[in-house]
């Protein structure tokens, strides 16, 4: 049996549904482009929620305080970086769309602010980012004021243990400690971040858990807990645990994937085709072609082949995660378009001795080109077509590992590169 | 003095016979003597088979491979085989080995080769090309010749582990990881103890004994130097080892040729581990594998097996064998992969002696012959028993095995003890049980690295990523990690695991290894905890 094609028409195809490629159409629909986004939203869920925006400078030991300054300083050190690319006054902006869409939908975020703010990580260790979620802002508060803190965690919940950060925080933050609870009705054996997150949507079980934390709560008045706050609406269950615990409580990410993850891209999902976003989930495009006429994206879900057609094309495909880029033990290749992919000489440079070298592994440096309009270049040296264009780590010349930039990566290169696809379209219109 | 008491000061310990070198050798050594009553401390700078014990292929030597070039080393490694199946069996998979040739090898090789099995007592059956395929169906369609040869697989790490838990079970035999050799004391014509001190906390140890065995294996001219004894020369020849992902054959494949690069492929548990090259060296502390090296073996490999082309690896590896320098053959194929007892009376000591080349094979019959030596200078006249004794299982080995961590915890149907490792479904239990049998001295502070050797954590196709950093939490549950040390340690535990991934990170590995880079560098910051 040979299923119908079934053909969607768009202005802007975004492949590729990572940070960028859902930034990119949450920036498209500010802009009333007619937007289809395809591809795997898997990596998503191995974010923490938190928007780092420039943490390090690649190589350097200390960490950064005041990222528009090191940007400025990174614009003339690397004139090629992907954040070198996009004035200071753009990343704001593009923050601030993105993490306004973000709270529209029911994650508010943090405002992006002049400086970096350190936060925790589930180790008990500390980085920088720029936005975090509303849930888990009164935890850098409560580290930078020294609060007492209890840090509670929970039986059968693996890879998150209280006793680890406070053997790692406790030298600077000493009125820190830890307690071990069960989760009301999930007692015995392995117990899930996810189930937990979504059982909190439910008002009994919050004042079962809420009972809990009062009793260990002991003299402090702020609490940290696993990111486990509700699935679709943490804002509304973290207020509802503060107000029936009478306490702060704040939210640490778990080892990715974790909830903080599946919220947004669930929570993206549900948010685009609400803004006029066509969504073909979860299916990778086989088959991308481009010619005077416009582009033709081919891709296969349960149902039959799908086309898309569309004038314009947004490459948002990610690195090897996600598949954008491929490597081989000959080499790096772009697998949908072959483009051209800047890399080492060999694969012997890609990686350096020591895995955690401060300095990062030039394979992450690898990458595809793109002009002033975020047009990726082709074979020969020319943009690959007039409707491509390409946002987020795909982008050579960057270490957004090392440097602590992967969502200042995504979101920012995907605000320019619908700017100039706008330009694009409206011009040939 | 017939029984050693350790002194009481925590820098002093005393024996009766010292052994350096924790590799299965060494181990061998340790249960051989213990048999007979003697009291030993087995020392390694790193841990049990930190060496070559540790990296070749597992593979139980039929005794087939050495027919061509070394019948008296192959008739050694089909008794010694033999034995070991009877004797260790739980270390043991009797996989059964092919013999395989493709178009192009040199067909009168073959002829030669089933012959001298037969002269070795080495049963080799031929196949047809169509009964070695349905055997083994990956193997190429331009097969050629196909022999059946009683190769097997063995676990080195279980080996060694099982002879030291025997040995200290025994008579309270002491091993000591992580315990680096530095000097003698040497006085009228004996040396007296050893100064040693321990590489994590650099403090000084001092062991008495009144016998000293070098099992250094490649280190063995080193160790033999501090003693001032010359009459040790080795060649170093490394080899280099790709661990494909998946075990792709169910008995060892050989190629049908004389020994070269690529040319043997040993299933090892879930994993199957594609060998080997050659290459002289000169250093023996930073050997690595190549990309030419590496390119090599695949395309070698790839001719017996074409999947092994471009194919998932998780690791390539490298260690030195110690090669015996022998005024024959040119080519270190060719060299005797026999042994060396030496007892440096020639030299001028009385209790020292030096145990080196040899193969994992033969490892048991190494030991006794080093064990009859000492054993003899101690004035104990007793043979030794490890022909006829049973090795019996041990706590300390039993994690190792691909499938005995998960039949563990099923058998135990405990919900609460929580899967640490999911690639292995290795359980909290059983790292309480590996730290509870840990090294000497060691349990405090054991490493992931050496709850990673003492069993399937780290070796599976998260390569530990996961895991590693599920295991650090635990040992922070369980009070073992107080502070940043144990991050610390999960950060080596990565450095050391990344050797062996460095460069077969393609495929599906690349992306693996880009997610285990954002975390414990994006996220945990294990790439700058000093500049925390």
């Amino acid at each position: 049996m040979t299923e119908p094609t079934r053909t969607f028409v768009t202005e802007l195809a975004v492949i590729g549904s990572g940070m960028a490629g859902f930034a990119a159409s949450v920036f498209a629909a500010e802009r009333q482009i007619g937007t289809v986004i395809t591809g795997n939203s898997g990596a998503m869920a191995y974010t923490t929620g938190y928007l780092d925006l420039l943490g390090r400078v690649d190589g350097a030991a200390q960490a950064i305080a005041d990222p528009w300054q090191a940007l400025e300083q990174l614009r003339l050190a690397q004139p090629d970086h992907p954040l070198g690319r996009v004035a200071g006054s753009d990343i704001r902006r593009a923050f601030e769309v993105f993490t306004a869409a973000l709270a529209e939908s029911g994650i508010a975020y943090t405002p992006a602010g002049e400086r970096n703010v350190t936060v925790l990580t589930p180790a008990g260790t500390l980085k920088q980012t720029l936005c975090l979620p509303a849930t888990m802002a009164a935890g850098p508060q409560a580290l930078a004021a020294q609060t007492e803190c209890v840090i509670v965690d929970f039986e059968g919940l693996k890879g998150f243990s209280g006793r680890e950060l406070v053997a790692n925080l406790g030298r600077r933050w000493p009125g820190l400690r830890t307690q071990r609870i069960a989760f009301p009705d999930l007692r015995g054996g392995e117990t899930y971040a996810e189930v937990m997150a979504r059982s909190l949507e439910v008002p009994a079980t919050r004042e079962k858990l809420a009972a809990m934390l009062r009793r260990v709560a002991g003299t402090a008045q702020v609490l940290g807990l696993p990111a486990i706050l509700g699935m679709h609406r943490p804002d509304r269950v973290h207020a509802e645990m503060q107000r029936l615990t009478g306490l702060t409580i704040f939210e640490i990410p778990t080892m990715p994937p974790g909830v903080p993850g599946v919220r947004l891209r669930e929570l993206l999902e549900q948010a685009l085709p609400k803004k006029g976003v066509t969504l073909i989930a979860q299916h990778r495009v086989s088959r991308l072609s481009l010619d005077a006429a416009g582009a033709t994206l081919e891709l296969q879900d349960s149902f039959g082949p799908i086309r898309v057609l569309a004038r314009a094309v947004l490459l948002a495909t990610g690195r090897f995660l996600s598949g954008g880029l491929a490597a081989q033990a000959n080499g790096i290749h772009e697998p949908l378009l072959d483009l051209p992919v800047t890399q080492p000489a060999g694969r012997g440079d890609w990686y350096r001795e020591r895995y955690t070298d401060i300095r990062g592994h030039l394979i992450h440096r690898a990458g595809i080109e793109v002009n002033a309009d975020f047009q990726p270049i082709g074979q020969g040296g020319r943009p690959h077509s007039e409707r491509l264009f390409a946002a987020g780590s795909i982008l050579a010349h960057h270490d957004w590992i090392r440097s602590r930039s992967g969502a200042g990566i995504a979101v920012a290169t995907a605000y320019k590169a619908v700017e100039a696809a706008e330009r694009f379209l409206r011009k040939s219109s | 003095m017939n029984t050693p008491v350790p002194e009481t000061a925590a820098t002093n310990l005393e024996t009766e016979v010292l052994i350096i070198g924790g590799g299965v050798t060494g181990a061998g050594v340790m249960r051989d003597l213990a048999l007979r009553g003697i009291h030993c401390v087995l020392i390694d700078k790193v841990d049990l088979c930190a060496g070559a014990s540790g990296g070749n292929h597992g593979l139980l030597h039929s005794g087939a491979r050495y027919v061509t070039t070394d019948l008296d080393a192959a008739i050694e490694c089909r008794q010694e085989s033999e034995r070991l199946k009877r004797l260790a069996p739980q270390c043991i998979e009797d996989t059964g080995g092919l013999f395989v040739a493709v178009e192009g090898d040199d067909p009168g090789f073959a002829g030669r080769f089933a012959q001298l099995c037969g002269t070795a007592g080495i049963a080799c059956d031929e196949l047809t090309v169509a009964e070695a395929r349905r055997l083994e169906p990956q193997l190429s369609d331009k097969l050629v010749k196909a022999y059946r040869v009683p190769d097997a697989t063995v676990d080195p790490f279980h080996l060694a582990l099982a002879n030291v838990d025997h040995a200290r079970s025994l008579n309270g035999s002491i091993y000591r990881s992580h315990t680096e050799l530095l000097g003698f004391e040497v006085a009228d014509g004996e040396i007296r103890a050893a100064q040693c001190r321990d590489s994590r906390s650099h403090k000084p140890l001092r062991i008495r004994a009144r016998q000293f065995v070098n099992a250094g294996g490649a280190w063995a001219m080193k160790i033999a130097r501090l003693a001032g004894c010359a009459d040790v020369d080795l060649r170093y020849a490394k080899g280099t080892l790709l661990v494909h992902h998946e075990r792709i054959t169910r008995r060892v494949v050989n190629r049908l040729r004389p020994p070269g690069d690529g040319d043997i492929l040993v299933p090892g548990g879930t994993v199957s581990l594609l060998g080997t090259s050659s290459t002289r060296v000169q250093d023996l502390e930073q050997v690595g594998p190549t990309v030419e090296e590496i390119d090599l073996i695949m395309r070698e490999g790839s001719a017996m097996i074409p999947a092994l082309a471009g194919a998932r690896y998780t690791r390539a590896f490298s260690r030195v064998r110690p090669l015996l320098q022998g005024g024959g053959p040119a080519s270190d194929r060719a060299a005797s992969r026999g042994f060396a007892l030496i007892d440096h009376r020639a030299q001028g000591l009385a209790n020292f002696c030096t145990i080196t080349g040899g193969k994992l094979t033969t490892f048991r019959l190494m030991a006794q012959k080093t064990a009859d030596l000492v054993a003899a200078r101690l004035g104990k006249r007793e043979p030794g028993t490890t022909a006829s004794v049973a090795l019996p299982d041990a706590e300390a080995g039993r994690w190792t095995e691909p499938g005995a961590a998960p039949r563990h915890w099923v058998k135990l149907n405990d919900p609460s003890d929580l899967i640490l490792c999911e690639c292995e479904m290795v359980p909290q239990s059983a790292v309480d049980s590996i730290v509870a049998s840990a090294p000497d001295g060691a349990a405090p502070a054991m490493s992931l690295e050496a709850i990673s050797l003492r069993s399937r954590i780290g070796k599976g196709p998260c390569q530990g990523s996961f895991c590693g950093i599920r295991v650090a939490s635990y040992l922070y549950d369980q009070g073992h990690f107080r502070d940043r040390a144990g991050l610390a340690a999960l950060r080596d535990f990565f450095d050391e695991r990344f050797k062996g991934q460095r460069l077969v990170t393609w495929g599906a590995q690349a992306a693996q290894m880009e997610l285990a880079e954002a975390l414990q560098c994006g996220l945990l910051g294990l790439d700058s905890l000093e500049a925390e």
